[in-house]
């Protein structure tokens, strides 16, 4: 019994039932295959992210995202600026306690490099209901290309937990033809 | 290493009182028994402080009641992760430690001073972090990262709860080392102390990391450390954290074996087969803490992938291992005991009526089907995008812990109870019910928070509806269905959860006495004089286990299945790269 010592104290030397052989072949092989999948999804898939990250002062990114806000801004709505980047363009999106910072207007099927960072602590970018999910770190400067496949208003909601006003930090998307 | 433990333990030896159990035949050490008794003790008491938060968070996350507001919702919600992930799980299997190398291998507890001034630490630590969570600046969450900065009794409680657990691994350690010295057992150890073994090698590198990670954590919430770097944290801190919760799996599964073992007098498969499966867990599951950073910045697909996987999935191999051998184990014992007909007479006329038998299948199902594939959906690198912080993730790990390891844990209690308290459960008929109620309540619980998370629903968030928030985002209809519906099985697993520890209590203080002569009402397929070799293998080669190869075949196409759906949504998102 599995409560007792085995039978051979050398317990290697046992023979291994037929079925358990089996098994053991099938989940080695479908491990393989899952992580072959991965670095396939890498080639065949449209949806990987990236890699390209920064260490930057949380401060001096706040100045980039400013300086990009000002170059770019066409409107205002409750005191944040509606900012409307060309095809292509660098965008800046800033989280910070307890907003996504500014409002941005994309068009669909074009591609922006995003630029993603915190002003001061750890948060989680989730737009909805797209339902895309990434980790945004103070002092890091995550860049990924991002290319809407569709049209309408996009909430980014946080998913990091970042203090008693977590669940009221909103930002938006606009994505238009 | 022998001649230094004889010495430092010479006392102890001649101290020393067993008694011998009338079921087993083992030999049990009193001061083991002991350990084991009060720790089982702090665990239930943990367990309750930390269910009735989590019932509390529960019933907020419901739109319709919205129990709490929201700075009582975070610190229950920070309060809840602690007491029942840490202090009702560790307490548990310190108790599982003494009982697996003590008790199962007929010795004398080593060094019976240290493992109480362990006990008095994790105490000590419990306590300590309950009052930094209730003083209302704690609540940073089960993962405290940083800049978010917690009270430095925060900290300081888990660090010293962490060297208590250690002192208990290394009185295991030095059980073992005894046993084999005064040669209480023959041959090899048995699997569940094996499996017990791997989960006490895991733990030592868990408390390290937790070390490494804590100290200046706390260092630098009293002020001595300027600044903690949140990536090097979270990388650091997930070693320690996704490390602890593999202890769980072995010691689950240790609990498996031993239930299958005690009930049915299954024997395993094939030892060479089910020992393997356990390296692989000290081998490659504790290192894959990488699938806890698959969304942040700063960190190579090639480490992502390498790490989560280790090129070939040989931990999940070890999981799928131990869930095809442990059901063909019983399987086979059942065949042996007459139950031969058809593919499942060996299941249908399974002992469902023993709670432990029941909550160990159930928790053996809803582990492998739950807990199971949603961990490798979650820890694939690209899908983790998909549902990433979501209320997926709490739902795959209620799965894991709260399905799997807490209702394993609560079916060896019934075990626990009349062999080591000695005690007879009271209430037999509502015991009978106790594991269906809490196992189905954990089931729901998961799989309608993983229903909300796949419709975008964050994880430790107060107000879904976000009255609060300067633009107004609806979530989808079904979404707020599923976090009610999740509020009504966590009321069905507190029902289950709190009747468990009613049971337990009230079995310890009202039930009725089993080392009397008169009674003797439990009946077990069990060997008698404990330490002799007994197993033999009568599986192998001879048996036939279609029930199990059905069971399996069940398992890996819902595996697969699920794992494509998920491909198939991710493909449908905006393009990112």
């Amino acid at each position: 019994m599995a409560i007792s010592p085995p039978e051979q104290r050398i317990w290697w030397n046992e023979p291994i039932h037929k079925v358990e052989l089996g098994w053991i072949v099938i989940a080695f092989l479908w491990g393989l295959f899952m992580f072959f999948f991965m670095i396939a999804w890498h080639f065949i898939g449209n949806q990987n992210l990236s890699n390209e990250t920064y260490r930057i002062q949380p401060t001096a990114y706040e100045e980039k995202v400013e300086a990009f806000a000002e170059q770019y801004q066409v409107g205002e709505e409750d005191g944040v600026p509606v900012v409307r980047p060309p095809a292509g363009a660098d965008v800046y999106i800033l989280a910070r306690t307890y907003e996504w910072w500014p409002i941005l207007e994309l068009k669909k099927g074009q591609s922006y490099r995003i630029h993603l960072s915190s002003a001061d602590l750890a948060h989680g970018f989730s737009l909805q209901p797209v339902n895309i999910n990434i980790s945004v770190q103070p002092g890091y400067e995550h860049v990924f290309t991002l290319t809407p496949t569709e049209t309408g208003e996009f909430t980014i909601v946080c998913n990091e937990y970042c203090g008693i006003g977590h669940h009221t930090m909103i930002g938006t998307i606009r994505v238009t033809e | 290493m022998t001649a230094i433990d004889a010495g430092a333990a010479g006392s102890t030896f001649k101290d020393a009182i067993f008694r011998t159990c009338r079921y087993t035949g083992l030999k049990i050490d009193t001061q083991a028994q002991l350990l084991i008794k009060v720790n089982a003790v702090a665990a239930v008491i943990f367990l309750l402080v930390g269910g009735v938060m989590g019932l509390m968070v529960a019933l907020t996350r419901w739109p319709a009641v919205h129990l709490l507001p929201a700075d009582w919702f975070y610190l229950f919600l920070t309060g809840h992760g602690i007491n029942v992930l840490l202090f009702w799980i560790l307490f548990f299997e310190m108790a599982i430690l003494y009982f697996t190398s003590a008790v199962l291998l007929n010795c004398r507890l080593a060094t019976p001073k240290i493992a109480w001034l362990g006990f008095v630490l994790m105490v000590v630590g419990g306590v300590m972090a309950n009052y930094a969570v209730l003083r209302g600046d704690s609540s940073v969450m089960f993962t405290s990262y940083p800049p978010l900065q917690a009270s430095p009794w925060f900290y300081l409680s888990l660090i010293l709860f962490a060297v208590g657990a250690l002192c208990a691994v290394c009185v295991f350690f030095g059980t073992l080392v005894i046993a084999k010295a005064e040669k209480t057992y023959k041959g090899s150890i048995p699997l569940v102390t094996f499996g017990a073994l791997t989960a006490a090698i895991i733990a030592v590198f868990t408390v390290v990391t937790g070390a490494i990670i804590l100290i200046p954590t706390f260092l630098w919430s009293v002020g001595l450390i300027a600044n903690i770097d949140p990536l090097m944290y979270k990388t650091i801190w997930w070693a320690f954290g996704h490390a602890s919760q593999q202890i769980n799996v072995s010691v689950q599964v240790a609990i498996w074996y031993a239930i299958a073992a005690l009930v049915l007098g299954a024997k395993p498969l094939s030892e060479k087969v089910s020992r393997t499966a356990f390296l692989m867990y000290i081998l490659f599951l504790q290192l894959a803490s990488a699938h806890h950073l698959l969304a942040d910045p700063g960190l190579s697909s090639e480490w992502k992938i390498l790490n989560t996987s280790y090129m070939m999935y040989l931990a999940v191999m070890g999981s799928m291992i131990h869930g095809m051998t442990v059901p063909g184990s019983i399987e086979a014992a059942q065949r042996r005991n007459g139950y031969t007909k058809g593919a499942f007479e060996w299941l249908r006329k399974a002992p469902w009526g023993n709670p432990a038998f029941a909550g160990m299948f159930l928790s053996l199902v809803l582990f492998g089907f739950i807990g199971g594939i949603s961990g490798v959906v979650l820890g694939t690198e690209q899908l983790n995008v998909l549902m990433h912080n979501t209320m997926y993730v709490p739902g795959h790990f209620h799965g894991t812990v709260v399905a799997g390891t807490t209702l394993a844990f609560m079916a060896m209690t019934y075990l626990v109870l009349p062999l080591i308290f000695q005690r007879e459960i009271i209430w037999p008929k509502l015991a009978k019910w106790q594991p269906y109620l809490f196992g189905i309540g954990a089931a729901g619980i998961s799989m309608f928070m993983m229903g909300a998370g796949t419709l975008g629903v964050p994880r430790r968030y107060w107000d879904i509806t976000l009255t609060d928030a300067a633009t107004s985002f609806e979530f989808p209809a079904a979404a707020y269905m599923m976090m009610g519906l999740n509020g009504v099985f966590a009321l069905m697993a507190g029902l289950g959860g709190g009747l468990y520890i009613v049971l337990t209590v009230g079995t310890i203080v009202f039930g009725k006495r089993l080392d009397t002569a008169e009674t003797q009402p439990l009946v077990f397929p069990l060997h008698a004089g404990g330490g002799e070799v007994v197993s033999t293998y009568g599986s192998a080669g001879t048996v036939k286990l279609p029930g199990t190869i059905i069971l399996v075949g069940i398992f890996f196409a819902s595996f697969v299945l699920y794992y494509f759906v998920n491909w198939k949504y991710l493909s449908e998102l905006w393009l990112f790269q």
